[in-house]
């Protein structure tokens, strides 16, 4: 090859709407010389049949489209080069409407348009403030205060996704839910709902000083103050003793930590041990909506979990419990509390709970009296498991004295849906699950 | 049902309504022996003879007068501009007898005005301008932007059924570009009925036309599901499908290929504001072609017309808003 150079012959755009065309004939053949300008092939297209004159002159070095074939304008036809075969890799086929770096083109382009590029004012300063027309519409309906919803848009303003969110979440009391407990006209009214965030303005005494509520703070005084008014609130308590959980956690620590790096915790025993009883007793995992009891076949399991700063808590829910394992439950209960740590969670994580573990036993507490996530029909208490002397019955029916790990759990129930009965019973087997864990059991 | 160009589906269309009709005919510049300058009137001459198929002389006001006439006659003329950005020189016979004629007279006006417009084809700025805003102003036009084969043969018949003047505008950037299956059978695509290009329940894409396919390709690449509403009629235009898609997503983009300022979209945008205002999640966004006349370079027409990338960067912005 001489000079290493080569021209491409390429579909012509033939008029406005013309997109293909067909080769008819070939003028000229590979080898031929050719003239610039010099007839190189005949193309027929929707409009028009016409001639397509060589761009260059040379040899007809290579011929890509043979006649009868259709092909997109901007398709490299032939090459015309220094000799047959001699194409150098060719230049890009220039195409029809070329394209120009981005950039180049808005270059270009500034002094010549006019458009005014004014942009909606973003809510950046005031993102939390601001409140959009469908929020304060959605918010008005719900009796809610937009500023208590966790916002995920611009400048953290409170989108319609959030606020949708916030609302399915049972995070504020359902406007349902306090219709059911309102009391006939006749009675005194309950505290009004969001009482806690349209208190009088605080002043701080001698000695005193004052903080501002965060919004988690207005959510959490909002939701547990209509939690009480919503339900009525009843704890039963049982004792459990967790020795074989003590005993196979010891052995399965190190084998789900070294090929699952997870901590098979006490919590993802019991919660486990919980699903499995839920399933017998579909009104603690259900909720009273109107006039209607809900039950579901789902076990949508929500975890208190406390924020590191202690100043806050959150209940993510680890959705299907009830699809679970040991090793998944684990895995879910560390995931979200991690997630709930690093602030990661999403207004998914937090909704949607059927049934909620409160876990105080971290700091020894052995007993508590929960408050309901709304709108659910109950919460278990985990509390700290103890050494205790414990009356056994050996072999031989003798009784006596062992050292045994104890726990006590609660029951924290809705007693217009839940009787102290069921909740004995719900409790018992969810006692007896824990204390004949077996090893093959998961 | 068999696959057709955008192009093809119109030209059926008038085929099927002139056999179907005897009153039906058509005038425009070279629509009969050459096939008109896009060839959609290919072949039409020859079937249906050349009083049927009128070749008229280089005069957009003669055409529009002659279609006018032969209309207020009983004919249901299907008048052709060689691009839209002709019309202008008819507009006196259309906008001040053949709109008001039924207002002022009470007589019917069977006008098809087809009219190929749009750009992106480096056709400078006497052929490639959207002028249907222009038109949906005045009272007594009715104004189709069809995007689909089906619904440019469907709004072709429509249109030649239809009692007043409708102007079809046809996208040249669409005619071979786009295919699809379209019924062999005749039907009729109601005017001011909207289409739902795609579902979704993020936000809306209001549109019409080639930006249909630039809405399209945008929604792929933003991680949000866009319901994209397709006019297909701007005047009169389905109010009611626009409040319906924005009351579901609260966030809408409105994107036309025509010039911002008095382009339909400001209409649209108004409505929303007016109607659905307790709906609302942000601004309604307009994208639309800047206020000036379309540029010949290739580079300037792509920073002219809305590209993907721009109708990706507005959907982006409404969905972090």
């Amino acid at each position: 090859m001489a000079t290493g150079t080569a021209v491409d012959v390429v579909m012509p755009q033939m008029g406005v709407s013309v997109s293909e065309g067909t080769v008819t004939k070939w003028n000229k053949q590979v080898g031929d010389s050719i003239e610039a300008d010099e007839t190189l092939l005949e193309i027929s297209t929707d409009k028009v049949d016409t001639e397509v004159p060589s761009p260059a002159s040379g040899i007809v070095s290579e011929i890509l489209v043979q006649e009868g074939e259709t092909v997109d304008v901007g398709t490299v036809l032939a090459r015309i080069g220094d000799e047959v075969g001699a194409a150098a890799p060719a230049a890009p086929a220039p195409e029809p409407a070329p394209e120009e770096p981005e950039s180049a083109a808005t270059e270009v382009a500034e002094p010549v348009v006019a458009e005014p590029t004014a942009q909606p004012a973003a809510p950046s300063e005031n993102g939390k403030s601001f409140v959009s027309p469908v929020v304060a519409r959605i918010a008005s309906e719900h009796g809610i205060d937009p500023s208590q919803v966790p916002g995920s848009g611009s400048g953290g303003r409170v989108t319609k996704k959030d606020i949708q969110a916030f609302i399915e979440s049972g995070e504020p009391a359902s406007t349902k839910a306090s219709e059911v407990v309102a009391p006939p006209p006749a009675a005194a009214a309950p505290p009004a709902a969001g009482q806690v965030t349209q208190a009088p303005e605080a002043t701080a005494q001698v000695g005193e000083a004052l903080e501002p509520m965060s919004a988690m703070r207005r959510g959490i005084a909002d939701h547990m103050r209509k939690s009480l008014d919503t339900s009525a609130h009843v704890t039963s308590a049982i004792e459990v003793d967790m020795s074989k959980v003590v005993a196979i956690r010891a052995k399965l620590k190190k084998e789900y930590e070294s090929a699952y790096g997870v901590n098979p915790t006490y919590l993802a025993f019991i919660a486990r041990a919980t699903v499995e009883t839920l399933r017998d007793y579909p009104w603690v995992n259900g909720e009273l909506r109107g006039d209607k009891i809900v039950t579901k076949s789902f076990v949508n399991l929500g975890f208190a979990v406390e924020l590191v700063d202690g100043k806050g808590l959150i209940v993510p829910v680890v959705k299907n419990a009830e699809t679970l394992n040991l090793l998944g439950m684990a895995k879910a209960i560390a995931d979200i509390a991690k997630r709930a740590r690093d602030k990661q969670l999403t207004p998914n994580d937090v909704s949607g709970g059927s049934f909620t573990i409160t876990n105080p036993g971290g700091y020894g507490t052995f007993h508590g009296t929960p408050v309901i996530s709304q709108p659910q029909a109950g919460i278990l208490g985990t509390y700290a498991i103890v050494k205790r002397p414990w009356v056994i019955t050996d072999d031989n029916g003798a009784d006596a004295i062992a050292i045994r790990s104890i726990m006590n759990l609660t029951l924290t129930y809705d007693h217009r849906l839940v009787d102290g009965a069921l909740a004995g019973r719900f409790l018992r087997d969810l006692r007896a699950r824990l204390q004949t864990w077996g090893e093959s059991d998961y | 049902m068999s696959e057709k160009t955008y192009l093809q589906a119109i030209s059926d269309g008038l085929r099927e309504e002139m056999r179907r009709d005897h009153r039906v005919f058509i005038l425009g510049e070279d629509v009969g022996v050459y096939g008109g300058a896009f060839k959609v009137t290919l072949g039409l001459q020859e079937e249906f003879g050349p009083w049927r198929v009128l070749d008229m002389p280089l005069s957009e006001t003669a055409i529009m007068g002659g279609a006018t006439g032969a209309a207020m006659m009983g004919l249901r003329p299907v008048a052709e501009m060689q691009f839209a950005d002709f019309v202008s020189c008819a507009w006196d016979h259309l906008i001040t007898v053949a709109a008001k004629q039924r207002w002022r007279v009470g007589t019917p006006v069977p006008i098809v005005l087809r009219l190929p417009s749009g750009g992106g084809f480096s056709g400078g700025p006497f052929h490639s301008q959207n002028p249907e805003s222009s038109f949906a102003h005045i009272p007594g036009l009715k104004c189709v932007c069809p995007a689909t084969p089906e619904d440019a043969k469907g709004l072709i018949t429509a249109a030649i059924e239809d009692p007043n003047p409708v102007l079809f505008f046809e996208h040249k950037h669409l005619y071979r570009r786009i295919k699809g299956e379209v019924p062999d059978e005749r039907y009729v695509t109601p005017i001011g009925k909207a289409r739902i290009h795609a579902e979704g329940d993020d936000l809306t894409v209001v549109t019409w036309g080639a930006m249909v396919y630039t809405a399209g390709e945008a929604a792929k690449a933003v991680d949000a599901s866009v319901e994209i509403v397709d006019l297909r009629t701007i005047m009169p235009w389905d109010k009611e499908a626009v409040l319906d898609s924005v009351r579901k997503t609260s966030k809408v983009l409105v994107l036309h290929e025509d010039t911002r300022t008095g382009g339909f979209g400001g209409e649209i945008a108004a409505t929303i504001a007016e109607e659905a205002f307790e709906d609302l999640d942000a601004p309604v966004k307009r994208l639309a072609a800047p206020d000036c006349p379309v540029p010949f370079s290739p580079v300037l027409e792509k920073a002219y017309i809305p590209q993907v990338d721009d109708v990706v960067r507005a959907l982006k912005e409404l969905i972090e808003y």
